[in-house]
């Protein structure tokens, strides 16, 4: 496969962050780049689940615990805690990610020798005392969650902050972090990696017989999505400066699921692409009171009638990703 | 003390029973079909919330046996409308399907409930009314909690034992190919299961409801424990998945006394967690988790 | 004799109450192709899921080259260099034939998760040389052509002969075939039992389990017949087809 033709989506998704900035500036429909800012960051999320289950064919129905570990972490940090990080704040976004990635290696360790069911069960409830320990703890603000998260400065003159001034800087800083993630994704997938990780979705002991460490890749690329949910939740949470306890929901984490499952499920460029447009309409209020039905009901639709995801349903296209669309069997 | 312990072994027992049942209603659909139904909660929300609708114009028992059925019908409505037609579906599709069904069924009972929590009538008496036994105050409603979590498990072993429909059940869920070979029509049996799981979690919703309360959100964490107590069963033995029930409802509501209330959750999902981990064959043998989840893949 | 490449010692094993191994103990000389049968049920399968650590043996002890195996995990004793292929043909659905082929290199490459991520300006030597030894399998059985072809989508004799490139990609020491050429028509039956007899000559040392005497019978050098896991008995093919015990075994059981 040609550099290009791999990278292809890489270049299509920076070419259309800029040409969507330019419209919207031209235009005066600026505002419209705080929910696509906000939509980058949950699309980080699905980018990483993804790979965890359109690769590894591994399910998780607890993605939004890591997202919201991560934004809580920081966000507590930043507030109650500031005492360590004075000189340095921005520390604390490394921090809130290294610390979900060690939540999401002690969970994974044990949940991921689960299959089927019982792995989709044992995330559930994974998530579910997430969203449970931050309701019942008022280091989390309880109900209320944590309000007040300062901006955070970044280096040369960045920073993270839901100022109506630093719109245009902080779209940059979301897309350019999502295009990242898809530049690394598409690596890890079209690499030896990536191989022995479809195969193991393919067959667990056709893939062990071979020399694959089964649980340790499963381990590695769970720990690896949780890391994107917590970048993700941890830049949130200082954009919005506010993070609350429906971030850790269930719901939360079962539309995460809902946008793999329609981008394609093994289609990193495709989840980027249902991802951000989806959660954009949902954050502009597209979908009004209706919307975790909608999510609900696409997850239902997408998996009755289109398992190879919104864009396996144009002919054309079905084998245009960098990777087919892994079609449940 | 004695009192104090007693009263909390009560409130365990109503409680676990109820996670029983959603236990035995997912077995049901398991054993019948391979799925994992993650809608189960949503049964009892059902349940709750029809009878709570149904009570303003119909005398109280008409309104729980009318919500019973059309809970189960809803039941066989989702298994006929979404499950039925699809061919030797992944363990993954059936997974994402049943638990979008469940965010659909809690969505629709929003909109046409709204999120305010509500309760049925005391069925004896009301919430003031208590009897003594052994020291310990109790509604009147834990009896009927019990009651009829008892009966109900009594009469499904009575039906799986007794009658040819639940011989074919069984049948079925051991070999359903052989099973059709004999003649049974294996089809309308998965129906069948849908039925009698949702309207055995309809019944449970009802009869716990002015306890506990009936709300859209409900279902999640009622399904997590329900599983558990399912697991604790090997997905088959019902004596054993009403053992971890009450196992299971004694020590949440154990936690209670020591932990804040917002915890009580924490530290069942918490037992679940560490079962699926260490006994993933369930309490009495059988097969490993990690297998069974494989079935029909 | 010179030493054995896989030696079995006195193996046990249980399903249940059941005794599916019953103090099995055997040897492979290298660069010879070894079968072994016996009537379905005999613990055949399940002996080799002992040897390739799919099953972890209840008793006895497995050596492999002189180093103990018993127990280890699959991925440890493919990176021993024993390979294997299944019964009812496990390829990985939704990647090409290649692609299948490569991942039975995995154990000859090294890079990981962080290389992976950082992309073919890390990995692009490795890939391509793991391509080309690849590509260099497939037409060393003459499936080259196939190579783009997904893997699922192939008639089932082929996919047979691509499980094999995929466990002879590995570079094995020992290959472990069960049950090559069920479910195979006459001809490519044929076809299977030339591909194993060329084997050897790669130095590759073969351990065969087939309850179809007559593929076994013309490619092996040695023969074990297994019976309620017990060895009844073990030598040339002559021996075995001579072998009053055998023929009470095989014509006593209702398939051979």
């Amino acid at each position: 496969m040609s550099l290009l033709r791999r990278y292809l989506p890489v270049i299509l998704l920076a070419a259309v962050v800029v040409i969507v900035q330019i419209l919207l500036s031209a235009t005066k429909l600026d505002y419209f780049l705080t929910q696509l800012t906000m939509s980058a960051y949950y699309t980080l999320v699905t980018l990483g689940l993804c790979l965890l289950m359109g690769y590894a064919g591994q399910v998780s129905l607890g993605h939004a615990g890591f997202f919201a570990i991560g934004a809580y972490t920081t966000a507590v940090l930043s507030t109650a805690g500031a005492g360590l990080l004075r000189f340095a704040p921005w520390l604390s976004i490394p921090t809130a990610v290294v610390l979900t990635a060690l939540v999401a290696l002690v969970i994974g360790m044990p949940v991921l020798r689960l299959r089927g069911h019982y792995l989709a069960m044992a995330t559930l409830a994974f998530g579910f005392i997430v969203s449970r320990v931050i309701l019942g703890t008022s280091l989390f603000g309880q109900a209320d969650g944590i309000s007040d998260i300062p901006a955070i400065r970044l280096f040369a003159g960045l920073v993270i902050s839901g100022k109506r001034t630093l719109r245009v800087q902080n779209y940059y800083i979301a897309w350019t972090l999502v295009t990242i993630g898809l530049f690394l994704a598409i690596n890890l997938v079209g690499s030896r990696v990536g191989r022995a990780l479809r195969a193991i979705n393919g067959n667990e002991e056709a893939a062990a017989a071979m020399g694959v460490n089964v649980s340790r890749y499963k381990l590695a690329v769970f720990v690896t999505s949780a890391v994107y949910a917590s970048v993700g939740g941890a830049f949130l949470a200082h954009y919005n400066g506010g993070i609350g306890p429906s971030e850790a929901g269930v719901m939360k984490s079962v539309r995460y699921v809902a946008l793999v499952a329609a981008g394609g499920m093994g289609s990193p460029w495709g989840t980027v692409a249902v991802s951000a447009l989806l959660t954009f309409l949902s954050l502009r209020g597209a979908f009004g009171l209706f919307d975790d039905a909608v999510f609900g009901a696409l997850l239902v639709a997408i998996m009755l009638f289109a398992p190879n995801g919104l864009f396996g349903l144009l002919p054309g296209l079905r084998r245009g990703g960098p990777r087919r669309a892994g079609r449940p069997r | 003390m004695g009192a104090q312990l007693l009263q909390y072994l009560f409130s365990g027992v109503t409680t676990g029973s109820i996670y029983a049942i959603v236990g035995i209603g997912f077995t049901i659909i398991y054993n019948s079909t391979g799925i994992i139904n993650f809608a189960q909660g949503e049964f009892l929300m059902l349940g709750g919330m029809i009878s709570v609708s149904l009570a303003h114009v119909l005398p109280l028992a008409a309104a729980v046996a009318a919500a019973v059925v059309i809970t189960g019908l809803i039941g066989v409505l989702l298994q006929l409308v979404f499950i039925s037609w699809l061919r030797s579906p992944s363990v993954l599709r059936m997974i994402i399907i049943t638990i979008g069904l469940s965010i659909l069924i809690r969505e629709a009972a929003l909109h046409v409930w709204n999120e305010k929590v509500r309760a049925l009538p005391f069925w004896t008496g009301d919430e003031t009314s208590s009897l003594a036994v052994l020291g310990a105050r109790i509604s009147p409603q834990v009896l009927w909690v019990l009651g009829v979590c008892g009966l109900m498990v009594a009469a499904l072993s009575l039906f799986f034992r007794s009658t040819l429909t639940g011989r074919a059940m069984r049948a079925c869920a051991s070999n359903a190919n052989a099973a059709r070979l004999c003649g049974i029509r294996t089809s309308l049996l998965v129906t069948l299961s849908f039925f009698i799981a949702a309207a055995m979690g309809a019944l449970a919703g009802c009869v716990i409801s002015p306890l506990t309360q009936t709300q859209y959100d409900m279902g999640t964490s009622l399904a997590i424990k329900g599983f558990t107590c399912a697991v604790l069963g090997g997905l088959g033995n019902v004596t054993a998945a009403v053992a971890a029930g009450l196992l299971i409802g004694v020590l949440e509501s154990a936690s209670i006394s020591i932990l804040p209330l917002a915890y009580k959750d924490v530290v069942s999902l918490a037992i679940m967690l560490a079962i699926l981990f260490f006994r993933p064959e369930g309490l009495f043998g059988g097969r490993p988790a990690s297998l069974l989840g494989t079935r029909r893949a | 004799m010179s030493a054995p490449l896989l030696e079995v010692r006195g193996l046990h094993h249980w399903f249940g109450g059941l005794h599916v191994i019953d103090g099995v103990s055997f040897v492979c000389q290298p660069q010879t192709v070894k079968a072994i049968i016996g009537p379905n049920g005999a613990g055949k399968t399940t002996l080799f899921n002992l040897v390739a650590g799919a099953l972890s043996p209840v008793g006895g002890s497995i050596f492999f080259d002189g180093i103990p195996t018993t127990g280890l995990p699959p991925h440890r004793i493919a990176a021993h260099g024993i390979s294997r292929t299944f019964q009812a043909t496990r390829l990985f659905p939704r990647m090409t034939v290649l692609e299948n082929v490569m991942v039975g290199m995995h154990g000859r490459s090294r890079h990981g998760f962080l290389a992976g991520m950082a992309g073919p300006a890390v990995t692009r030597r490795e890939e391509a040389r793991v391509r080309v030894s690849c590509l260099d399998v497939l037409s060393s059985l003459g499936i080259a052509d196939l190579a783009r072809r997904d893997a699922q989508d192939l008639p089932f004799g082929r996919q047979r002969v691509v499980e094999l490139a995929r466990a002879l990609a590995s570079g094995p020491r020992l290959l472990l075939l069960d049950e090559p050429a069920c479910g195979l028509n006459p001809r490519e039956t044929e076809e299977m039992a030339v591909l194993i007899g060329s084997l050897r000559a790669r130095g590759i040392t073969v351990l065969v389990v087939d309850h179809d005497m007559s593929l076994v019978m013309g490619i092996s050098d040695e023969v074990l017949v297994l019976s309620f896991g017990q060895t009844i008995a073990e030598g040339t093919p002559r021996e075995i087809q001579a072998n009053p015990e055998v023929i009470q075994v095989y014509l006593g059981a209702d398939d051979a």
